[in-house]
């Protein structure tokens, strides 16, 4: 370079480093890549990609574990979204991320923001965004301050969700203390394409132009990734609100469609949307796979304000923002389709041969680094792991039966409760703030094991502008999505836990029919500086690995979040799993209500004596603690695939996963989804409260005309799986034999208000 | 027949109409926001979404689109004109229709399917009055307001179409958005510009969850039969 660059010295570079985060021998290894001290711009990129948030330095080593590839996976993990092939040239595109720390000090911005970057990971794959599913984490609503996340993040999701025109339709949520400083908010997202048009994030093409589309470049969410994301939090933590984002949802609606417009004509060589550490992690990750060089001006990125330094405009992470790779021949065009959208579009820089990343303020060189070093370059740690005490405690400790509640008046009070239940009560408070339904895909909406969407991509005249809609095509086939996991259970056992998530995920789409193809992993812990921390981060990460190689279920993305804590206490591990299964025939779906009276009702599964970690212990005595349930991952497989046989078969009325609550408030939820009551009688030797809410795994509550019942049976013990009949559909109270007979409409009142009640009053 | 959608920035429903169209046999087109003519369509539809990102007051910036012109004077023809949700609220920004959209008022996004009674008719709806349709509504600003006189004025001359209605078809004390007189949608005084808060094309296809949205698209098209046969007939 002839250009002399202003290095920061021996003095000055090591304090710089140690404020961003970077540990000595970091700094240390980035001298050494760049043969001097590094200048400010450089030592602000290299904290970014280098930290935990960008680079994963911490948990790779075990992230390699997971089974990457199938039959079905066109893309696994590595690129901004996994990609399955759905059949007939159809591709699904879906990814999970958190934004746990921006949403814990600015909710509504937090969460918008946080489907905003799902959703550009997505198109920036050529897919269209089809759907959106949240999965989030709060502590108990008691608190004023919970009630406020909670609110917030709600609306922001919806706010932002609405607005771009994506359905939200799943999702999960939890009230736990342990969240209660250090709430989650997890987003997915789903993408449909063809797969001729799967696009990836890369800059290859020596003189190829970078452009920048979007939004202007400001200074909000400086150091997100690394001041937010991977530290936790304190006191201090108000102070860092100006690290947190702000979304233009109506920007974002502009550029998917001029995205894709982009794409599907061929206009674009590779298309990266500005994350985390903004425009230093889309360049260097889109160079890094091309292996080349770029030489970017940030005196040529549009600003929202003045005297924004080189370093600033390099990390800012201002929403709204892509960067395409484009061909000179064809940058009019794609200006002019930007231009049509109402979005700015500017040449910032060139891919060139050198491998350099190259940094220009005008004339000025602020940085030159080996592009390779940012994106790959990062250290891997080895981190150093131990057993928490409280595991082997907490699991030998139990309930003796006889402090169990047996008499039926009692027991109808606490099933009152259950139902009330912040984690059990109906979700609709939630998802009737999202738009769940625009698209006009969603076969099965919200508020069952698993929703049901349409494959069928809408035509291409609205992207031409005006003229003829072209037709829109439209399958009889679609996929099933459900997210999932238990806190609690992953506290007390993260192996099994991780494992359960899985298996309740699977579940929940089989009983609606569909065939579980891939997985994303959202992976939200602590610190993973301290050993029993990152003991359940390996836990886990087994469970779910060895869950899936049994399941044959690949892991085609995901994201780690660390550093969940407040005040020194870690959130519970809690390894989210976003699933999505195939369904072949759209009228052949089941749902979780009962359908009509008459109907037969009949237990997949078979209730073990299993309270430990439950919900039951948490609500009615205060303890979360215990063995939680077993899972024979065997039998977890049959029983799925007995359920999603029977739905293929038009055999069934209704399906649904027993989980949290057991089996009485999965027979109360499909009464007050349907509107009618049930009498049964569940026959074990159990006592009654265990009867009734045990959380056995492998369950499914199934009812079918009662002419069918003999063929449902037959499959069960085809498949080799324990069932029980338990009673019939019809009435307007909820009875269990011996156990349990309340009024349905009391029911219903309890689980529709207790939401809402908990948040206004 | 053509029916033609308007496509403004931030318009998210305009697949949504298309598909209807097709589902029907109607034939469509999407109409540019920034072009001056209608391109010789025979009816107009405004879509949901959030047009302009709807910072200001919803439809506020929609109105003054280059097309809209064009819109006002087909609607001045006798054309007929429907805005669905947003596009509801974009008609009332234009003045074709009277009274305004604001939040509902629970301060809440209200995405649920709803019952709607049937008040009278117009052109793009020809059902008995007091059959109930069952549509979904998702919108954050559905509460209708209006003055006395205009209130009256649209009672008197029959231009409430469908109102928030229960189950049953009974009247309900308060709409759930908080519209007043629980109004879901209105007609102008030629009766050819109509503006609903419930997106009829989204019950249109049995296997989404319901077809009560086709007698709309039914009755402007001049299309004969069933709503129930036109579904068995596609499945």
């Amino acid at each position: 370079m002839a250009t002399p660059i202003a290095d920061l010295g021996a003095d000055k570079g090591p304090v710089l480093a140690v404020e961003l985060g970077l540990r000595p021998d970091e700094y240390e290894h980035i001298t050494q890549i760049l043969g001097r001290t590094p200048t400010i711009c450089e030592l602000y990129m290299y904290s970014l990609m280098w930290s935990e948030h960008c680079s994963y330095k911490h948990s790779k080593k075990y992230l390699r574990l997971f089974p990457t590839t199938g039959p079905h996976v066109l893309q696994g993990p590595g690129e901004n979204a996994g990609v399955i092939s759905v059949g007939d040239g159809w591709a699904v595109a879906f990814k999970m991320e958190t934004h746990n720390h921006p949403s814990a000090i600015e909710p509504y911005e937090g969460a918008a923001t946080g489907i905003g970057g799902i959703i550009r990971d997505i198109f920036t794959m050529g897919a269209r965004p089809i759907a959106c599913v949240d999965s989030l984490r709060f502590g108990t609503l008691d608190k004023p301050r919970q009630r406020y996340l909670f609110e917030g993040a709600v609306a922001g999701i919806g706010g932002y969700g609405n607005c771009i025109g994506v359905p939200t339709v799943a999702g999960e949520v939890y009230f736990e203390p342990a969240y209660e400083g250090n709430c989650i908010i997890g987003a997915m997202s789903i993408g449909l394409l063809r797969e001729e048009n799967l696009t990836r994030a890369t800059a290859s093409g020596v003189g190829n132009q970078l452009v920048l589309i979007g939004s202007t470049t400001g200074r909000d969410g400086i150091g997100g990734a690394s001041v937010l994301a991977s530290q936790e939090f304190d006191e201090g933590a108000e102070a860092k609100r100006p690290a947190v984002q702000v979304g233009d949802p109506f920007e974002e609606k502009l550029l998917i469609e001029a995205c894709l417009e982009l794409l599907e004509s061929g206009l674009l060589v590779g298309l990266g949307d500005l994350g985390a550490a903004g425009l230093t992690s889309s360049a260097s990750e889109m160079a890094s796979r091309a292996g080349v060089g770029l030489d970017i001006d940030v005196a040529k990125v549009p600003r929202r304000e003045p005297g924004m330094q080189p370093f600033e405009i390099m990390v800012s992470e201002s929403q709204e923002r892509m960067l395409a790779c484009v061909e000179p021949e064809k940058l009019e065009a794609v200006l002019a389709v930007c231009d049509k959208w109402g979005l700015r579009a500017t040449v910032i820089g060139q891919v060139t041969d050198t491998g350099d990343f190259v940094v220009r303020d005008g004339d000025a060189l602020v940085g030159c680094m080996p592009a390779l070093s940012l994106a790959d370059d990062a250290p891997e740690y080895d981190v150093p792991f131990s057993k928490p005490a409280y595991i082997e405690r907490l699991a030998a400790e139990s309930i003796p039966d006889d402090a169990l509640p047996q008499d039926p008046g009692e027991l109808n009070e606490v099933m009152k409760r259950m139902l009330g239940s912040h984690n059990i009560c109906s979700r609709a408070w939630i998802y009737e703030q999202y738009d769940h339904q625009v698209m006009d895909n969603t076969v099965v909406k919200p508020g069952g094991d698993a929703a049901v969407l349409r494959i069928g991509l809408t035509g291409r005249g609205a992207r031409s502008g005006s003229g003829d809609s072209g037709g829109r095509t439209v399958t009889d086939r679609g996929i099933a999505v459900s997210s999932d996991c238990n806190g609690r259970y992953c506290y007390l056992n993260p192996y099994r836990g991780a494992q359960i998530a899985l298996a309740e995920a699977a579940r929940n789409v089989s009983c609606v029919g569909g065939e579980p193809a891939a997985i994303t992993d959202c992976l939200s812990f602590g610190s993973p500086d301290k050993p029993e921390v990152y003991w359940t981060f390996v836990e886990a990460i087994k469970g779910l690995s060895d869950g899936c190689r049994s399941f044959g279920i690949p892991v085609i993305s995901g994201n780690v979040s660390f550093y969940n804590e407040s005040f020194g206490e870690p959130i519970y591990p809690t390894p989210k799993v976003g699933l999505v299964g195939l369904v072949e025939r759209l009228d052949r779906v089941c749902t979780a209500d009962f359908k009509d009276a008459g109907d037969t009702i009949i237990l997949l599964g078979q209730t073990e004596h299993e309270l430990g970690g439950s919900e039951y212990l948490r609500l009615e005595h205060d303890r979360v603690a215990g063995e939680i349930p077993a899972l024979d991952l065997e039998l977890e497989r049959d029983v799925q695939d007995t359920v999603r046989e029977l739905v293929r078969a038009g055999l069934l009325k209704s399906a649904h996963d027993c989980s949290d609550g057991g089996v009485a408030v999965a027979l109360a939820e499909s009464a007050i989804g349907g509107r009618v009551g049930f009498e049964v009688a569940l026959d074990d030797d159990l006592p009654a409260a265990v009867s009734l809410f045990s959380e056995t795994q492998s369950r499914v509550v199934v009812s079918c005309d009662s002419a069918n019942v003999d063929a449902v049976l037959d499959a069960a013990a085809a498949h080799g799986i324990p069932f029980s009949v338990l009673g019939d559909v019809g009435g307007n109270r909820l009875v269990i034999q011996d156990k349990l007979d309340l009024d349905l409409d009391t029911a219903a009142d309890i689980y529709h208000g207790a939401l809402e009640q908990a948040v206004h009053g | 027949m053509k029916l033609g959608t308007i496509v403004f920035p931030g318009s998210n429903c305009e697949q949504d109409v298309a598909y209807a169209c097709e589902y029907l046999g109607i034939e469509h087109r999407y109409l540019w926001h920034n072009d001056r003519d209608l391109g010789g369509v025979d009816a107009v539809v405004l879509p949901g979404g959030f047009s302009y990102g709807d910072y200001l007051r919803c439809g506020a910036v929609a109105r003054f689109s280059p097309i809209m012109d064009a819109v006002s004077a087909f609607a001045a023809d006798g054309g007929r004109v429907l805005g669905i949700c947003n596009g509801f609220q974009v008609l009332t920004e234009a003045h074709l229709l009277p009274g305004a959209l604001i939040r509902n008022t629970g301060l809440k996004f209200i995405c649920r399917e709803l019952p709607l009674r049937v008040q009278a008719s117009c052109a793009w709806l020809n059902e008995p009055a007091g059959r109930v349709l069952r549509m979904p509504v998702a919108h954050n600003e559905g509460n209708f307001v209006c003055d006395d006189e205009t209130l009256a004025a649209l009672q008197a001359t029959d231009r409430i179409i469908l109102r928030y209605c229960a189950d049953d078809g009974g009247d309900l004390a308060c709409a759930p958005n908080g519209a007043r007189d629980c109004i879901a949608g209105i007609c102008n005084e030629g009766r050819n510009v109509f503006g609903l808060m419930p997106h009829p094309e989204r019950v249109i296809d049995p296997v989404c969850g319901g077809i009560d949205g086709q007698t709309i698209f039914r009755a402007v098209a001049g299309l004969t039969g069933t709503d129930a046969a036109a579904a068995a007939a596609a499945a």
